[in-house]
Order: structure tokens, then C-alpha cells, then sequence
């Protein structure tokens, strides 16, 4: 039969619901392959004393039948949610060992609906990077392999990033699903890598209370799963309104389980004529119009449509997130909790504890985010920028007054690529991976990436869905047909264990 | 609006005459239960450190929510500036690092402010007075306090003020001199604590001004300003203008030229002392705040708390001249506290406006002054004031025996009437006990009586001896009318 840990989501809470095994049985079987997997990198901790708690509890709630929602389901916590009593990094040396004494809003809808904690999962160091090679704490190891003249290559593969360790840990059952992050792709793209599911939902569903900011009008949580409908579940019990983020919208939230079943007859799926980038393989031109194909044939109506703007996404985007970043992350100074280097003086201990305490990437971002916002520069570049973003939103406002119900798009580029195969020499490199997922943040809609096929070298490629404001359902309902048509990526073997 | 020129305002130089000009911000921390985007409480004091929410000492991943009484006080502020407010304003982060700036950057407002323009009408001494402009107000969030003097070698940090919420309203550069600046801070802190906005406590900190002087000749476009920053009283802030505006008058005639910087004022020492230089300054890298949405509300919301302002007192003031018959100087004085001018007014009520005012101002504001009271602490209350007020009125007691009056009720307490009564202060106005003694005191001097005849001030003399044989009790008119009808005299 098949382990406890391979199961979906939706099939371990049927499971429980049928008594077949217990939350303690499914905690353990997630345990010992998360122990197993240790080579992978994916979890930063592991909490397993919580765990069994938590499934403790569960299993209590089940016999007395007041089972919630996500009653004895074991997920993964992406280290930049800020769990209670749990150290909690953002993948940096300069949060090592902090402690918050506070739970954020996202993983504690999570608690309250039942959910099982496991641990947390690595990611790019406060979510910049797209291959997780950014993590203070070493690269995520992709459970995928590549295929070299029928057998698995040695070549270790990014998970992609910035949420590496969640997309790594629910490819490889490491856990039923995680929480995620994506500011410019962090979700969408290492899902894609992955052959997992992950949605970004609309800015403003989820809070952001308790998540550790990167760019925080970018930033938005959503889940990484192994099926459409598992990130339906998931996402029900993560969003909702909370007065302590008011850019949190106060919107009830929709039965999107139920949406994944809607199908697509009637909608109109947009195929934006500008992602056919420069340089697109065949293979990603091919994936697309597979899932244009899959979608008319379940009764959408597909037609192309124009979002002029998008070339100016990536480039307006590091401009505005960093600006943001280099804002945000000024309040770790080594005055009040993680890492302080000392100094002869307060500058220099400001300077010897964020020298020491930040890597290269984010150290990048925080120079070029003060350098767009000082005096002289900023209307050159970061109020640009954002009238870049106005005019992206526009775009995408009118393609869906034009009756657009959907947009289909690539989520990537190119599949998943080596560790330390790019980006060493030139950034922009790696900034290219989110060329397709960028401009679904600047616009603050929701996006999902589902997994289409795989590549000649046997590796998984994704599909990107951008709905409207607040429509994730129409996505879960459009990404359930593409996930049924494409059928689910098989994992190879699991080498690692 | 250009102001003209003043010549008795003038400072004389060396070589000739100077006008100096003066501008200024001011810090006034907003009345509010709760800090400006966290739930933490704003009461002064406490131990370092006790009133301080995961939002003030930015944690990871908390986030500012905006506190609505802060935003209402704020327009109250702006209405009683006479201001526009704006319905859409928008919060910055000003970008800096400092061990009291736990987010790293201080909320504020930059391009779009929650307040436009307005002005202050503002009195001085000699009766003239003057209109200053305000450009704007704006919210923002004050910082918290380092502690040099709790180690040898560490500084400690004590949060409890950081996120207080704070309203700078900046002046035009209208003032003229250290007495016009001077009454500018008054006038405004008296509209701020009759607003209820900000209680205008000086020494908790929670009104500070920074000061920007410049000088020129008269007629000259403006000078090079230095700010002088944190002035927290409002001698200190006269004195700080003259010092500075000496010194640049130095400079300046000595061939020198005003370098722009930022100054301390050192009222020990009498001098202000250089900061930082404007090469120094800051780029505080503002933006607008990703974590706060634009703050916006309509006419509606505006007028409602217009509704709830309280009289202002410029209004009251010309109430108090119209209805009451007070001199403007009086009036003045009355309303430059709020509590002053209600217990005029419970003193005024159905009784003579002008006696009101002279008791309130001349025998209670006196004494009050002398003991160190305030209005609210006054031992005698405005029933107790106004029923000495009536009993004068009445006749039953004279301005003199009154003062005597207000002296037992100040310091023993009671119902004047009943004390008048316990006392034996009533004043006599029966004609024939009066005429009695004035036939005793003209039978035993006879020469005095011939003296008088012919020299009529001698009235005085014989009114003397005559309250005297009364005990003072005798009504005044009373006693005069009879002598000039004995002894015959106009």
C-alpha cells in the first residue's frame, strides 16, 4: 500500500475521517521520511515533539468526533512565518535562534483548523533568491533528477525559490502541503520546479501579520501542495480577514474546495501574445499550447490578448522591491533580538552585525533599494516604477473587461537547473526566472501554478493562471482541468532516503 | 502673504538695522489613550520599557495599524488652525538609523499631509496682533529615548514613547521677532488645550518647537536659516531666537556668511551650538509606506467632528467683549485657559460681566498666582465668587468688606451670604444708625466741620471717622450723602 506520507491531502483527511489510520500514525510516517530525507536540506527544524502533540490532539478531536477542518494534517511552515516559541530565521545568520513570542496570522488559522506541525522549511534568505542557494543555511536539494540516457543524472537541481524547502518537502511527501511565500514568483516558480501545485493568491487574502517582510506591497502567503485541490483546502484555512494588516481585505472567504470542480465551460481563457519571450524553447511553446488545448477542449474559449506593459514588469519589479527590502529590513540592527556583532561604536556595531548577518544577495537588494530611494534618484527610478506597476495593472484590468475570465501562461522559463549553475556572474540571470510570475505581484492579482508535463530530460514544467482580483475559484476550477487532462507528475524513486 | 516691515520689531546691528524671521515646527504630541499605530498606551512614565506592544519594537512581521482617535484629533487640530483638511493623505517612512528608531524609520507624512493650510491669529502685549500662516500638519511617530547614564559603557534604550503619536505643525515664516514667536507658541498651545488635542505639557515634553531664524536687512530676500531643534520652553524659544539672531547679526557684519545647519540651543550657557551642517544631513529616503493604505475619509466625517469642537477662543473672546462688555485686554486673559474663561463665565452668569471679570482677574488670578494654585485647584469656587459678587450688588456688603469676605471664604471655606451673616459683615444702610454717628463725629469737631465748609475734600476725613464709628460696615454712599447734607456742602 501506499505510505501514509504519499498520500494527497484531501485522501489523509478522508483517512482519518474513516478511521483508517490515526493522526499520530500519519505524524509518524511524515517523521521518519523527513528523517530519511535530511540530505534534501528541505527542513530547517524539525519539530517532532510538537508534532505528535499536535496529532495527540487531533486524534482526541476525531474520536470525539468534533474533527476541524485541517484536524490532524502534518504540513510544513516556510521559516518566514513566525511561529510561537519556534526559532524562526528567514533562511538569514542574522535572525539564528530568534524566538517569536507571537504566532502569525496564516499559521495560526492553520492551528485553529487542526493542522500538525512538522517543522520549518528552508528558503531563500528572507525570501530573495529563486533556487533557494540564498538560505544562510544551505542550498534546498530538489528531489527531481534529471534523466541522461535512461537513468537518473548525479547533477543535484534548485527546487527553485524563494520557497525552496516548502516545494522540496511536498514534492518528496515530506508533508501533505506547506505554507509559502511569493513576493515575485516565490511560490509559483518552485512549484513548477517541483512538479507541485502552488497558488499566490490575490494581495490582501492572506494577512501578512506575523510573516517576516521582504517587500510588503508584493508580499503575499499562499500554499505549495501536491494537487490542485489540496491548495483549495489549504488556502480556505490560511486567508480571511485580520484587522492587524490593513492591507488585509475584509472579504468573507469562499468555499474554494467546492470551486475545484467547476470546470471551465464558458470561461474565456487569455493567452497574453507578450510572454512568448525572446529565446522561449520550443518545449515551453509546446507546454503552452497544450494547456490552451486541454482548457478548449473542457469547453473554454481561448484567445490571445495583449498586456503591452510586460516587458517593463522585471525591471520596474527590482526597483520596487528592493526599495521596499532595503526599508524593511533595516530594523535588524543587532539592538533588540538576533545576531549583534559589537563595534567600537553604535555605527559600528550596526555595521559588523548587518555585514556579518546578511548574505550576498540580500546585501544586493538593500544597496540597490537605498540607492533608488535617495535623494536625486527617486523619481528617476522608484516613482517610475511605480507608474510602471499602474500601467501593468491596467493591462491586466482591461484584458479582463474585455471578458478575459483567466490568463494561461508559463510559469517558467526553462525546468529546474543545477545548484550553482546560475547567477554566480551575472544576477539578471537568476532575475529572468520570474519574468512570467512577476508581473501577477506588481498587479496584486492571484496566480497558480500547476504542473502540465515534463521536459525531454524528464523534469516537471509548470502552467501559470492569472485570474481576476479575489477570483481564485475561477483558478482552482481551471487548474483542476489542466491538472486532470496533464495527469499528476510521478516523482522519481526516492533517491535521497 | 508678506508681512511689512516693522521698525520697532528691528534688531539694531553694528552698521545698521536687522529684521529677523522666524518660522517654526511644532511638536505637539497628540491626546490619545493609545500610541499612533499600536494598541500600547501612551501614559507618561512608568518603568523604561512598560508600555511598549510588539508593533513599537518592531518585531519581524508585524505590521502598523492606523489608530482612529489620533486621525480625528488631528483633523480637530487642523479645523481649529482654520485649515484644509485633506481627505486623502498618505504615510512615509523617513529612513534612518538610530538605536531609539526601532523600525528603522519613523512614520510620517511627506508629500501629502492629513492637514493644508491655515492660520493662527495671535495678540500681543501692546494690542496689536498678527495673523501667521501654517503650511501644514502632519502626523508621524515620535521615537523612543537612549539612556547614556545607567552603564559606563553600554547605552540603554527605553521605548516607551517610541510610536507616540505626534502632530508637527509647521509655520510659515511670518514671525518677526522672539515676542511675536513667543505669543505664536502660546496662542497655539491654547487652541491645542481647548481642542483637547494636546495638553500642551512643556515639561513632559509634549510640546517642543524647532525654530528656524534667519536675519536680513529689511527689504532683503530671505536669509540663510539655521533650525534650532527640540526647544522645549517657551522662555527657552524667545531666548534661542535673540542668541541666534545676535550671532548671525555677527557674523553677518563681520563679512562672514550663515551657513545652513542644524542647531542646539544651550540655555545654561546662553548659546546655540552646531549640530550638523547640511552636508550632513540626512537622505532619509522617504516613500510611502507599503504596509499603511492611503488614509482617506469624506466631508461627512469632517463636519461631524466639527460638530463636536469646542468653542475656540478667538470666538470666545469676542463674546466675551460683546456679551459681557469686556475690554479686549481682559478678555484676553480670561481665555487663554480654557478652565479660566468657564469659571468666568459660571462667575458671569446672570450677574455683572465687567464685576465678574475684576474679581476673577484682579483678586482671584492674584491670589491664585501668589499661592501657586491653578483654576482648577482654586479653593474658592465660581458659586462661592459669585455670590460675593451678588452680595456687593445687593448692598449687602461693600467692596471693601468683600475683599475681606473672599479672604475667609479662601482660606476657611463657606457660603459667603451665611458667613456675612456669622460675621456681622453686613453693611448698614439704616440711615438712622449711620446719622447717629455722623451727628457724634460732627458735635465732637466742630472746628473740622468749619474747615470742611470751606474746603469740601475734608468730606474724606469725616467718611474715614465715620466708617471707623461703624466698624467699616457702613454703606459708603450712604454715609456720603448724609455728611454733604449736614455739613452743607456740593
Amino acid at each position: 500500500m501506499t505510505h501514509l506520507n504519499e498520500l494527497t491531502l484531501a485522501e489523509a483527511r478522508d483517512g482519518l475521517k474513516a478511521k483508517d489510520f490515526s493522526a499520530t500514525d500519519l505524524a509518524k510516517a511524515h517523521l521518519s521520511a523527513i528523517e530519511a530525507a535530511r540530505g534534501l536540506n528541505a527542513y530547517l527544524l524539525e519539530t517532532p515533539e510538537r508534532a505528535l502533540q499536535m496529532a495527540e490532539v487531533a486524534d482526541t478531536k476525531i474520536a470525539s468526533g468534533e474533527a476541524r477542518p485541517l484536524e490532524g494534517l502534518p504540513l510544513g511552515v516556510k521559516d518566514l512565518f513566525c511561529t510561537h516559541g519556534v526559532t524562526t530565521t528567514a533562511g538569514s545568520r542574522i535572525l539564528e535562534g530568534f524566538q517569536p513570542h507571537y504566532e502569525s496570522a496564516v499559521t495560526h488559522n492553520l492551528w485553529r483548523d487542526g493542522a500538525v506541525m512538522l517543522g520549518k522549511l528552508n528558503l531563500d534568505e528572507f525570501a530573495m533568491g529563486s533556487s533557494n542557494e540564498t538560505s544562510a543555511y544551505g542550498d534546498v536539494v530538489s528531489p527531481w533528477r534529471r534523466q541522461e540516457n535512461g537513468a537518473l543524472s548525479d547533477t543535484k537541481l534548485v527546487p527553485g525559490g524563494s520557497s525552496g524547502g516548502s516545494a522540496a518537502a511536498v514534492a518528496a511527501h515530506l508533508c501533505l502541503g506547506a505554507t509559502a511565500t511569493d513576493t515575485g514568483g516565490s511560490i509559483r516558480q518552485p512549484a513548477a520546479f517541483t512538479g507541485t501545485v502552488g497558488i499566490k493568491p490575490t494581495y490582501g487574502r492572506c494577512s501578512r501579520w506575523g510573516t517576516v517582510a521582504y517587500a510588503s506591497s508584493l508580499d503575499q502567503a499562499g500554499p505549495i501542495a501536491r494537487t490542485v485541490r489540496d491548495c483549495a483546502i489549504l488556502l480556505g484555512s490560511m486567508s480571511g480577514p485580520d484587522a492587524r494588516d490593513t492591507t488585509c481585505a475584509d472579504l468573507p472567504v469562499p468555499d474554494f474546495e467546492a470551486a475545484v470542480a467547476r470546470g471551465v465551460k464558458g470561461l474565456t481563457i487569455g493567452i497574453p501574445k507578450e510572454y512568448r519571450v525572446e529565446g522561449m524553447s520550443a518545449e515551453i511553446q509546446a507546454l503552452w499550447d497544450k494547456g490552451a488545448a486541454m482548457l478548449k477542449d473542457a469547453g473554454a474559449t481561448v484567445r490571445e490578448i495583449s498586456l503591452p506593459h510586460t516587458r517593463y514588469a522585471l525591471p520596474a519589479y527590482y526597483i520596487v522591491a528592493p526599495a521596499e527590502a532595503s526599508s524593511n529590513l533595516a530594523r535588524y540592527d543587532g539592538v533588540r533580538y538576533g545576531l549583534r556583532v559589537p563595534g567600537k561604536d553604535i555605527a559600528g556595531m550596526y555595521e559588523n552585525t548587518r555585514a556579518a548577518g546578511f548574505g550576498r544577495e540580500v546585501k544586493r537588494r538593500i544597496m540597490i533599494g537605498t540607492y533608488v530611494l535617495s535623494a536625486g534618484y527617486y523619481d528617476a527610478y522608484y516613482v517610475r516604477a511605480q507608474k510602471i506597476r499602474t500601467l501593468i495593472k491596467r493591462d491586466f484590468e482591461e484584458a479582463y473587461a474585455s471578458g478575459i475570465d483567466a490568463i494561461l501562461t508559463p510559469a517558467t522559463p526553462s525546468a529546474a537547473f543545477g545548484i550553482g549553475e546560475k547567477g554566480s556572474s551575472d544576477p539578471v540571470e537568476m532575475y529572468l526566472q520570474d519574468v512570467f510570475t512577476i508581473t501577477v505581484n506588481m498587479a496584486g492579482l492571484p496566480g497558480i501554478s500547476v504542473p502540465a508535463g515534463l521536459d525531454a530530460q524528464g523534469l516537471p514544467l509548470g502552467l501559470q493562471l492569472i485570474g481576476r482580483p479575489f477570483d481564485e475559484e475561477t483558478l482552482f476550477a481551471a487548474a483542476q482541468v489542466i491538472e486532470t487532462a496533464a495527469g499528476r507528475t510521478k516523482l522519481p524513486a526516492a533517491w535521497w532516503a | 502673504m508678506t508681512v511689512p516691515v516693522n521698525p520697532k520689531k528691528l534688531i539694531k546691528g553694528g552698521l545698521h538695522d536687522w529684521e529677523v524671521v522666524i518660522g517654526m515646527e511644532i511638536h505637539a504630541q497628540v491626546t490619545s489613550r493609545s500610541k499612533l499605530f499600536s494598541g500600547a498606551s501612551t501614559e507618561f512614565g512608568g518603568e523604561p520599557n512598560d508600555h511598549v506592544s510588539l508593533v513599537d519594537a518592531a518585531m519581524p512581521g508585524m505590521l502598523p495599524v492606523i489608530n482612529e482617535e489620533c486621525v480625528a484629533q488631528a483633523v480637530r487640530t487642523g479645523l481649529g488652525l482654520k485649515a484644509r483638511i485633506n481627505h486623502r493623505s498618505v504615510f512615509d517612512r523617513k529612513n534612518y538609523f538610530y538605536p531609539d528608531l526601532p523600525q528603522g524609520y519613523q512614520i510620517s507624512q511627506f508629500k501629502d499631509p492629513i492637514v493644508g493650510e491655515g492660520e493662527v491669529l495671535v495678540d500681543l502685549v501692546d494690542g496689536e496682533s498678527i495673523t501667521v500662516g501654517i503650511e501644514r500638519l502632519h502626523l508621524e511617530q515620535d521615537a523612543g529615548k537612549s539612556l547614556h547614564d545607567q552603564n559606563p559603557t553600554q547605552s540603554f534604550v527605553d521605548l516607551n514613547r517610541s510610536g507616540v503619536a505626534l502632530m508637527e505643525i509647521v509655520s510659515r515664516p511670518d514671525l518677526r521677532s522672539s515676542e511675536e514667536a513667543r505669543a505664536y507658541v502660546t496662542k497655539l498651545r491654547t487652541i491645542l488645550r481647548y481642542l483637547g488635542t494636546c495638553d500642551g505639557d512643556m515639561e513632559k515634553g509634549s510640546l517642543r518647537a524647532d525654530v528656524n531664524v534667519s536675519v536680513r536687512k529689511p527689504g532683503d530676500p530671505l536669509g540663510t536659516r539655521c533650525e534650532i531643534k527640540n526647544v522645549n520652553s517657551i522662555r527657552f524659544i524667545g531666548q534661542a531666537i535673540e542668541v541666534e539672531a545676535r550671532r548671525q547679526i555677527a557674523i553677518i557684519e563681520d563679512g562672514g556668511t550663515i551657513s545652513q545647519e542644524t542647531r542646539l540651543f544651550d540655555p545654561g550657557k546662553g548659546e546655540t551650538r552646531s549640530m550638523r551642517s547640511k552636508e550632513e544631513a540626512h537622505d532619509y529616503r522617504y516613500f510611502p509606506d507599503p504596509d499603511l493604505l492611503p488614509l482617506e475619509f469624506d466631508q461627512a466625517y469632517v463636519d461631524a467632528l466639527a460638530e463636536g469642537l469646542p468653542e475656540l477662543p478667538d470666538a470666545k473672546k469676542a463674546r466675551f467683549i460683546e456679551s459681557y462688555g469686556l475690554s479686549p485686554y481682559d478678555a484676553g486673559v480670561l481665555i487663554a485657559e480654557r478652565a479660566s474663561a468657564d469659571y468666568f463665565e459660571a462667575v458671569a452668569k446672570g450677574r455683572d460681566g465687567k464685576a465678574a471679570a475684576n474679581w476673577v482677574i484682579n483678586e482671584l488670578f492674584g491670589r491664585l498666582n501668589k499661592e501657586g494654585h491653578s483654576i482648577e485647584t482654586s479653593p474658592v469656587s465660581a458659586d462661592q465668587l459669585g455670590a460675593i459678587v451678588d452680595l456687593i450688588g445687593e448692598g449687602v456688603i461693600s467692596g471693601k468688606i468683600a475683599k475681606d469676605l473672599f479672604e475667609v471664604v479662601w482660606s476657611e471655606g463657606g457660603d459667603p451670604r451665611a458667613l456675612v451673616e456669622s460675621r456681622g459683615m453686613r453693611q448698614v444702610t439704616d440711615t438712622g444708625a449711620i446719622e447717629a454717628a455722623v451727628d457724634e463725629i460732627i458735635a465732637k469737631n466742630p472746628d473740622k466741620v468749619q474747615q470742611a465748609r470751606e474746603k469740601p475734600t475734608l468730606l474724606g476725613w469725616f467718611v474715614g471717622q465715620t466708617m471707623k464709628a461703624t466698624g467699616g460696615k457702613a454703606n459708603p454712599a450712604a454715609v456720603n450723602a448724609l455728611l454733604k447734607a449736614k455739613l452743607g456742602i456740593e
